[in-house]
């Protein structure tokens, strides 16, 4: 049972991590999906680009740049700071294409009735796209959810002290290698069970409210 | 500026070898982890319960742990089983387990998106099971599942950039120890990014159009 202590004193550096980084890529991810529905060209390509970047290079290295790289006069990002900000950079490229797919599934009869009806921008937004758009990026958010608490193991590599970092320390002091490992992953797999569940349950009740 | 582009050239080439073994070990866990994805996604529905069993949990562990922790498991832990194998290949069998595991669900998912009608069709026709599966469902399935399981490779190859935390020579693991005999951290890590981008953000666009070009004819 020792073991298992071990392991879960990890777990709340690594909730902290994954909704720290969930909020900071949900909040950056707006502007985002604003530059990439512009009409803008140069606005478009910047957002175009900045996501394509922040999703082609691989979480490890952002987190690597941030820790390693950055010194802003004496100062240096912690661990902490610098894998909470880099998975929330790169969550927040991954949460815009999220909504921009949710945005663009919105049928058009939904803005051209709208418009019809002389409602303002920001009235659309509230009232109609907003609450339709939050009803279709709940699978696909929680899914991304999940998937960014398992990334959450890569800020270990930059020594935050979650599950893994947790787990490996004490493989190499017991040598219990393998049993611990497997409790790593039935801990993450407990703790995405019922978030799937949650989504799911969300998602049929939201289907039936809006029955076609 | 000037910076990034000296250390650009002078340690390219070496940056250039750990790409080659990043993509060594993509290459190597796709050809292994496919084949076996797609006998996991019969698995998991299979009527045979030793069969299924075992594939419900190579599929639900796969998935549900991040591949660091398998990594890890194969390096660190297997030699506790009396089972020690080398960096590349616990990388490549982590890897592999990861691929199995998401490429049975994605290709599971193009097996349902195969129209009723097709079944149908082949069952009026009198095929047997087996030939309905090698001649209708699989080849369909599989084509609608390409995209995602192109998508799939592209993680995956960002994916072996982990593989550094158990010492395969790959692009991170050069770039990392290049930075720390240099304390040139900053100017190569972004060599090292842009390398990984230049590989996966045209892979990005490809299955972005694989995607359009294949859904015209459903």
């Amino acid at each position: 049972m020792d073991m298992l202590k071990v392991v879960m004193m990890g777990l709340p550096m690594t909730i902290v991590v994954t909704v720290l980084a969930l909020m900071i890529g949900s909040v950056i991810a707006l502007p985002i999906v604003a530059g990439l529905r512009s009409k803008n060209k140069l606005i478009w390509l910047l957002s175009r680009g900045l996501v394509d970047i922040l999703r082609g290079v691989p979480p490890v290295v952002w987190l690597f740049i941030l820790y390693y790289g950055i010194t802003i006069g004496a100062v240096k990002l912690s661990a902490l700071q610098a894998g909470i900000i880099g998975l929330g950079v790169v969550a927040a490229a991954y949460l815009a294409e999220i909504f921009r797919g949710a945005i663009s599934s919105i049928p058009k009869g939904q803005w051209e009735a709208s418009s019809a009806l002389g409602f303002r921008q920001a009235t659309v937004w509230t009232r109609i796209v907003g609450p339709q758009t939050a009803r279709s990026v709940i699978p696909a958010y929680t899914t991304f959810a999940i998937g960014l608490l398992k990334d959450s193991s890569i800020a270990s590599t930059i020594g935050v002290s979650e599950i893994v970092f947790m787990s490996n320390q004490y493989a190499r002091q017991s040598g219990e290698g393998i049993m611990v490992f497997f409790v790593a992953a039935a801990v993450y797999i407990v703790l995405s069970v019922p978030l799937g569940l949650l989504s799911r349950r969300l998602d049929i009740k939201m289907r039936k409210a809006v029955a076609r | 500026m000037n910076n990034l582009f000296e250390i650009a050239i002078e340690y390219g080439p070496t940056l250039l070898g750990g790409l080659k073994v990043s993509l060594t070990l993509t290459l190597l866990s796709l050809v292994i982890g496919l084949p076996i994805g797609l006998v996991f996604s019969f698995g998991v529905v299979a009527r045979n319960k030793v069969f299924r069993y075992i594939s419900v949990f190579f599929v639900e562990v796969g998935r549900g742990a991040p591949a660091l922790v398998l990594l890890q498991l194969m390096y660190y832990g297997l030699p506790n089983a009396s089972i020690t194998l080398s960096a590349m290949a616990s990388a490549c069998l982590a890897l592999t387990w990861t691929t199995a595991a998401y490429s049975a669900e994605l290709i599971r998912g193009g097996m349902q998106g195969v129209p009723a009608g097709e079944i149908e069709g082949s069952n009026a026709l009198g095929m047997s099971r087996r030939d309905s599966l090698r001649f209708i469902i699989i080849p369909q399935g599989l084509r609608i599942a390409l995209p995602s399981l192109m998508g799939f490779a592209v993680l995956l190859f960002q994916a072996t950039s982990l593989a550094y935390s158990v010492a395969v020579p790959e692009l991170m693991s050069q770039a990392y120890s290049i930075g720390s005999s240099t304390f040139q951290y900053l100017p190569i890590f972004i060599v090292a990014g842009l390398l990984y981008a230049a590989i996966s953000v045209p892979a990005t666009w490809l299955s972005v159009w694989a995607e359009r070009i294949l859904s015209k004819h459903l």
